[in-house]
């Protein structure tokens, strides 16, 4: 078995024959947190998902723990999900259910534990992101920061082998952003995790990530270690990682020559 | 030119009546197909019959309170019309008889089912499209929890459940709407009305035909609902679309299903 | 909302559904007026049973005493025979009289038991045993028509003129009669 737990080979996935992704190959190596970075629309999340099995690739194949996902029926594709957990964007908290009835959904809905159980483990995962106190509130009730890591709390509430994150910095205040990330390479470590992080946030990532791919244009455009692409003089990366507004990713939306159009009234309708 | 502008507004109306129908066509696929599911899930979230109690809570204890005051006040009005009426025939004691069949057969559960798709339709398709935009459904799903499991199949069958249940109240506290009308304010006899009343409602034909009804509008409706929440897009005019047209389509089911239901049933 | 409240409220909304059901059952269809517990049942023959139906109430001196069981057409006799389900607790002498009567000018039609106990000594019908004398539902359109042709026959008589004027109302009042 390799020391690869999730592994992605000549990837393309595309809507309507529009190709996302253009043959992507990454490896996740256990018990590291590596970074996927790129701009927005660029299919980072889509990667997520397809290694969630939640949509199928157009082409080659998304390998978790050896099994290729897209193969599997739903009890396989259930069964590699329960060893993942993932915190969204926007923590994805269901609104419904209190602070603690959130983290505790996976135990009951996916174990048998007992309900004393059910809840020490609740408190446990709580106080690992530091807000025990909080159980007994709603969603509704809580900071951007703080439903944050009451997601995170429920991602790893059935200790996964990978946890994902999609944009777990974006929105929140620099002191939340500290704590989130100080958080998601703590508990990597603690559980011996390997965590996959999606984000456009430069310098948190950086911070923690042992690896890095940036992804432009559907394809791999440079990888590494947060130190290498610091260095990196490929002029797409230098441009992510200093926050240039102009290089090779175009400040406009590709149009037109600004001046015919301006001239010719009728092509814009 | 102008005849060609002519034949490119028509040309451009059919293919939009096209699309529209191709859309909706679509759309009913979708709807069976989540209807299937729902259904073959059902016995996963049967083993934590608890959801279904709680939604059971937020669908139809909710509802009572508007079902029980519009009913009282329907059966009041028809009292009162009815009364207006079969006097000029000298047959005011019928009254019972009017106010029980109106209300058993036919208004109590197709009021009841335009007041539920008002009432807790609308609340279940904001609260899955709300679930589906707040990723809430994504969630569960990467939690290896089915979501027609644990958030659709809980839903439709609380709706199902309590639809016959709001219908028959509706049917009960109508009738003593009437009553209070016709017997103590008009003045009909207190015996007249409810011998009369029992002399003409059929307990196979009127009352189990009316929860026969209410059952299919119970089904139609949440259906309805649980479809629109499911299939909205997921923004915040999406949500606020589908709410609509949960009242729209589930007004417009229940008032055609009320008649192709009523021709079935007046045959037999 | 914690669990046990939502439980008590789905319990409480389920009783008084329930309770709806059962009071529209009960108080609002004729589940248990039809049925009357211990009854007996009869038989009447009529040549016409106008509009009655099975599960039409049976009446003695205006109190529902049973329910029609049956109506059946006899084809040795051409006669309706009605089948009559009586209430154990009533007690009717075997001469009493099964008449078919509308409710109202337009209201649906009862059947009436009445009259009896002129022999002696009094005999009380028992299951099995038949109604002999009956009477016949009233048919509108039968009356109207009755009615109709004894007023043509009323003014036919009129129009011969004031001489046969005392012999003509000696004759209306006879036709006049004769239909009821």
């Amino acid at each position: 078995m390799t020391n690869n737990i999730v592994q992605i080979d000549n990837l393309s996935f595309g809507y309507k024959g529009r190709l996302l992704h253009k043959g992507i190959n990454m490896v996740f190596p256990r018990g590291k947190v590596v970074a996927i970075m790129g701009g927005s629309g660029s299919g980072k999340t889509t990667l997520l998902r397809l290694i969630g099995g939640q949509i199928k690739p157009t082409k080659g194949e998304v390998r978790v723990g050896g099994e290729i996902v897209h193969k599997q029926d739903r009890d396989g594709i259930f069964k590699l999900r329960r060893q993942m957990g993932m915190l969204f964007q926007h923590g994805a908290l269901f609104t419904d259910l209190s602070v603690f009835d959130n983290v505790a959904f996976p135990m009951r809905e996916l174990t048998d534990l007992p309900a004393s159980m059910i809840r020490d483990l609740v408190l446990m995962k709580l106080n690992a992101v530091g807000l025990r106190g909080a159980h007994a509130l709603m969603p509704t009730e809580l900071s951007g920061g703080m439903a944050r890591r009451v997601a995170l709390a429920r991602a790893i509430a059935l200790d996964p082998a990978i946890i994902m994150y999609d944009e777990p910095f974006a929105g929140l205040d620099p002191i939340s952003m500290g704590v989130v990330c100080e958080l998601i390479r703590s508990l990597n470590d603690a559980l011996g995790a390997t965590s996959i992080i999606v984000s456009h946030d430069v310098k948190e990532t950086f911070l923690i990530a042992d690896y890095v791919y940036f992804v432009a244009d559907g394809v791999v455009a440079a990888e590494g270690t947060p130190d290498d692409l610091m260095q990196s003089t490929l002029p797409f990366v230098h441009q992510f990682v200093h926050g240039e507004k102009d290089g090779p990713v175009p400040f406009h939306y590709p149009a037109a020559n600004y001046q015919t159009e301006l001239l010719n009234q009728a092509s814009v309708r | 030119m102008i005849k060609s502008n002519l034949l490119i507004g028509i040309t451009r109306i059919l293919t939009g009546i096209g699309h529209r129908m191709i859309e909706r066509i679509w759309r009913l696929g979708a709807g069976a197909r989540l209807f299937f599911l729902t259904i073959i899930y059902s016995g996963e979230s049967f083993k934590r019959f608890h959801l279904t109690l709680r939604e059971i809570y937020f669908t139809g204890v909710m509802s009572l309170l508007i079902v029980i005051v519009s009913a009282f006040f329907v059966g009041m009005v028809l009292a009162l019309q009815g009364y207006n009426t079969l006097q000029k025939y000298g047959s005011s004691e019928a009254i019972g008889v009017l106010v029980a069949l109106s209300l058993v057969r036919e208004l109590g559960p197709v009021v009841t089912a335009l007041l539920f798709a008002g009432r807790a339709g609308t609340a279940i398709t904001a609260e899955i499209g709300l679930m589906k935009t707040t990723e809430q459904l994504s969630a569960m799903e990467m939690m290896a929890v089915n979501p027609i499991a644990r958030v659709i199949a809980p839903r439709f069958w609380a709706g199902v459940i309590s639809m016959p249940i709001l219908a028959a109240l509706f049917s009960m506290v109508g009738i003593l709407g009437g009553y209070l009308v016709a017997v103590p304010l008009i003045g009909v006899d207190d015996g007249a009305f409810w011998s009369q009343m029992q002399a003409n409602v059929d307990f196979r034909l009127d009352i189990v035909n009316g929860v026969i009804k209410s059952l299919v509008f119970g089904v139609a409706c949440t259906m309805i609902a649980l479809f629109e929440g499911y299939d909205a897009p997921p923004t915040a005019e999406g949500v606020s679309r589908a709410t609509t047209r949960t009242v729209v389509i589930s007004s417009l089911t229940v008032l055609a299903l009320d008649f192709v239901l009523t021709s079935f049933m007046i045959v037999i | 909302m914690d669990r046990t409240k939502i439980d008590l409220w789905v319990g409480v909304f389920v009783a008084l559904g329930m309770a709806a059901l059962l009071g529209l059952a009960m108080k609002v269809g004729n589940l248990t007026s039809s049925k009357l517990g211990e009854t007996f049942s009869v038989t009447a023959a009529f040549e016409n049973v106008g509009s009655l139906k099975p599960n039409a109430p049976v009446k003695s001196a205006g109190v529902v005493v049973g329910r029609v069981g049956s109506i059946a057409f006899d084809s040795k006799n051409y006669l309706a025979v009605v089948t009559i389900n009586i209430d154990k607790r009533y007690a009717f002498p075997s001469d009493v009289e099964a008449n078919i009567y509308t409710a109202g000018l337009l209201g649906e039609q009862y059947l009436g038991i009445e009259g009896g106990g002129a022999d002696e000594p009094v005999v009380n019908l028992k299951n099995g045993d038949k109604i002999h004398k009956t009477q016949d539902a009233i048919v509108l359109e039968k009356m109207i028509s009755t009615f109709l042709f004894s007023k043509a026959s009323e003014t036919n008589g009129g129009a011969q003129g004031s001489t046969a004027k005392a012999t003509s109302d000696a004759k209306s009042t006879e036709l006049g009669d004769a239909p009821f």
